[in-house]
């Protein structure tokens, strides 16, 4: 049952996103000038943390446009987690549909690309596998391991846009290429010694990815890569995989020893 | 892990810690220093952010301040928040850990601010059960923090100074005296901020806060706000050391969360707080 205090609260939330409230304490205290401070602390909390967790959408589009466009979002989804590290998932899918974006098709995706990089920032810790012991594995073992990608890892596939580079020039504040080639690009974010790192990622190494992260075997996930995109180079993939720290040390421990 | 060893009374003047001064923060080894956290900043899975936190901790106390536990909502304690909170003090093993006389998470949606409420009877019991479930989860006393007032609330039924130390009284729990926050509240709601600190309950006091305010971008609304974003303000330091004559010395922190300046300027006015601090003699 809601008390006069769980009341107060309902009030208060309501007035926070524009309703009205006639009477009680809370009818009160919007006669004065200091309900404002509240409501404008909890955007600009809102909308701080958003701006944070998207520094290459920030870069693109300008702090006046990012705090408007960020202000739409907020109302939209406001927060429901107090880590606000956390807030503005799904910001990406936002942008996709706000019309006043619809000029930077990109920019959705490079929105995705800042997501990945707070989720490889925040993953839990962990070993990861030694490239080397991999590959002093004869064959017959090798087809049968199970590589795990790492906690940290994020990969994804753009298959109409350049968005990697648009994002990786933005984060670190260089300046972007003369000529940007209009074509599918990927990447991979990984942590390694508690710095997350990104490179590009071809389109048959994410297919490979997603089936190691299903937990099938290196051979079926290569065959599933080698499906999808025929001219898959499998061997350089691997290694530059098995070298960027993809996969955790916890991969198939059985089939290595 | 050799760690910096767990005493409030080795505490003098600290500071909020900021990533961007991490390298800094770690190696200062001013005598007395520590450093307060937001306990919702480092409750993650992993990563450097731990790593960085651990680092910390090696050399310097640390003090877990949380900003959204919510202990005035009309509910109880989230208790996978709890349990993250009692997680993070588990490896983090601090020194100090105070919340706020406030509420912000409601119905599942996290409000970032520090939310007024009537003092009521009602809401004494409320806050005292979900002080008392704290403390029990974490195993240890809290600190609660006084708020900053921006506006009359309707049909409260205690005073402020009484509600306190009310609630310290029925469990147990220390209070946080935000001396910037008694500043700004007494100039928003027209008392005098030296009265209230003259009757504020001293015993309790676990820890003092000092921090900067603003006036209020709507110069019509006459308020002062509670924004962290500028150095403490004279009359501030002033009601400090008024405080701290009458109680004693307690753990003292500099709060900076926007417009934040180097290092070298926060451990200036750190400096300041310390040097307060030292001439106090600790009442017998």
């Amino acid at each position: 049952m809601t008390g006069a205090l769980g009341r107060f609260q309902d009030d208060f939330i309501l007035a926070v996103h524009g309703g009205e409230v006639h009477d009680g304490p809370v009818a009160a205290l919007l006669r004065q000038p200091g309900f404002a401070v509240y409501r404008n602390t909890i955007m600009k909390g809102c909308i701080d943390a958003l701006q944070a967790n998207y520094p290459c959408i920030e870069r693109l589009v300008g702090t006046e446009w990012f705090r408007a466009a960020a202000a739409v979002y907020v109302d939209r989804s406001p927060p429901v987690d107090s880590r606000l590290l956390g807030y503005g998932h799904d910001f990406a899918d936002f942008i996709d549909d706000f019309e006043p974006a619809k000029k930077l098709p990109y920019l959705a995706n490079v929105a995705r690309l800042d997501r990945l990089w707070t989720e490889a920032h925040i993953a839990a810790d962990e070993p990861l596998l030694d490239a080397a012991l991999v590959a002093s594995l004869p064959a017959h073992k090798l087809e049968n391991i199970v590589l795990r990608p790492q906690a940290a890892a994020r990969w994804i596939w753009f298959p109409d846009q350049p968005a990697y580079t648009i994002w990786r020039v933005n984060r670190v504040q260089a300046p972007m290429p003369d000529e940007l080639a209009w074509t599918g690009e990927g990447a991979l974010l990984v942590r390694v010694d508690g710095v997350v790192q990104w490179q590009a990622l071809d389109a048959g190494a994410c297919v490979l990815l997603d089936a190691c992260a299903r937990g099938v075997s290196l051979e079926h996930a290569v065959t599933c890569a080698l499906d999808v995109y025929p001219g898959t180079d499998v061997g350089p993939m691997l290694s530059g995989l098995l070298s960027a720290g993809a996969f955790s040390a916890e991969s198939a421990t059985c089939s290595l020893t | 892990m050799t760690r910096f060893p767990l005493s409030a009374s080795s505490m003098g003047g600290g500071l909020g810690l900021k990533p961007v001064h991490f390298d800094a923060a770690r190696d200062c080894a001013q005598a007395g220093l520590w450093y307060e956290i937001h306990p919702e900043n480092y409750m993650v899975a992993g990563g450097p952010r731990m790593a960085w936190l651990e680092a910390i901790r090696a050399s310097h106390p640390i003090s877990l301040h949380g900003v959204s536990l919510s202990l005035a909502a009309d509910c109880m304690p989230d208790s996978q928040h709890l349990k993250r909170l009692k997680d993070l003090a588990d490896r983090i093993e601090p020194a100090l850990v105070s919340e706020h006389l406030a509420w912000s998470t409601w119905r599942g949606q996290y409000q970032p601010d520090l939310l007024p409420f009537p003092r009521t009877n009602e809401a004494l019991e409320r806050i005292s059960d979900n002080v008392a479930r704290t403390q029990d989860a974490l195993g240890r006393r809290i600190a609660v923090e006084n708020p900053t007032h921006y506006a009359v609330i309707e049909g409260h039924e205690w005073s402020e100074l009484d509600f306190l130390g009310e609630l310290s009284r029925r469990t147990g729990c220390g209070l946080l005296l935000d001396v910037n926050n008694v500043h700004i509240s007494a100039f928003n709601l027209g008392f005098d901020a030296a009265d209230y600190l003259d009757r504020f309950p001293g015993d309790a006091v676990m820890e003092i806060h000092l921090a900067g305010h603003s006036t209020d971008a709507d110069p019509s609304s006459r308020l002062l706000i509670d924004s962290h974003a500028a150095p403490v303000a004279d009359p501030v330091w002033s009601l400090y050391e008024r405080v701290i004559e009458r109680i004693g010395v307690r753990p003292t922190l500099i709060e900076r969360d926007d417009e934040i300046p180097g290092f070298d300027v926060l451990l200036e006015e750190r400096a300041k707080a310390q040097a307060l601090l030292d001439t106090v003699r600790v009442p017998a």
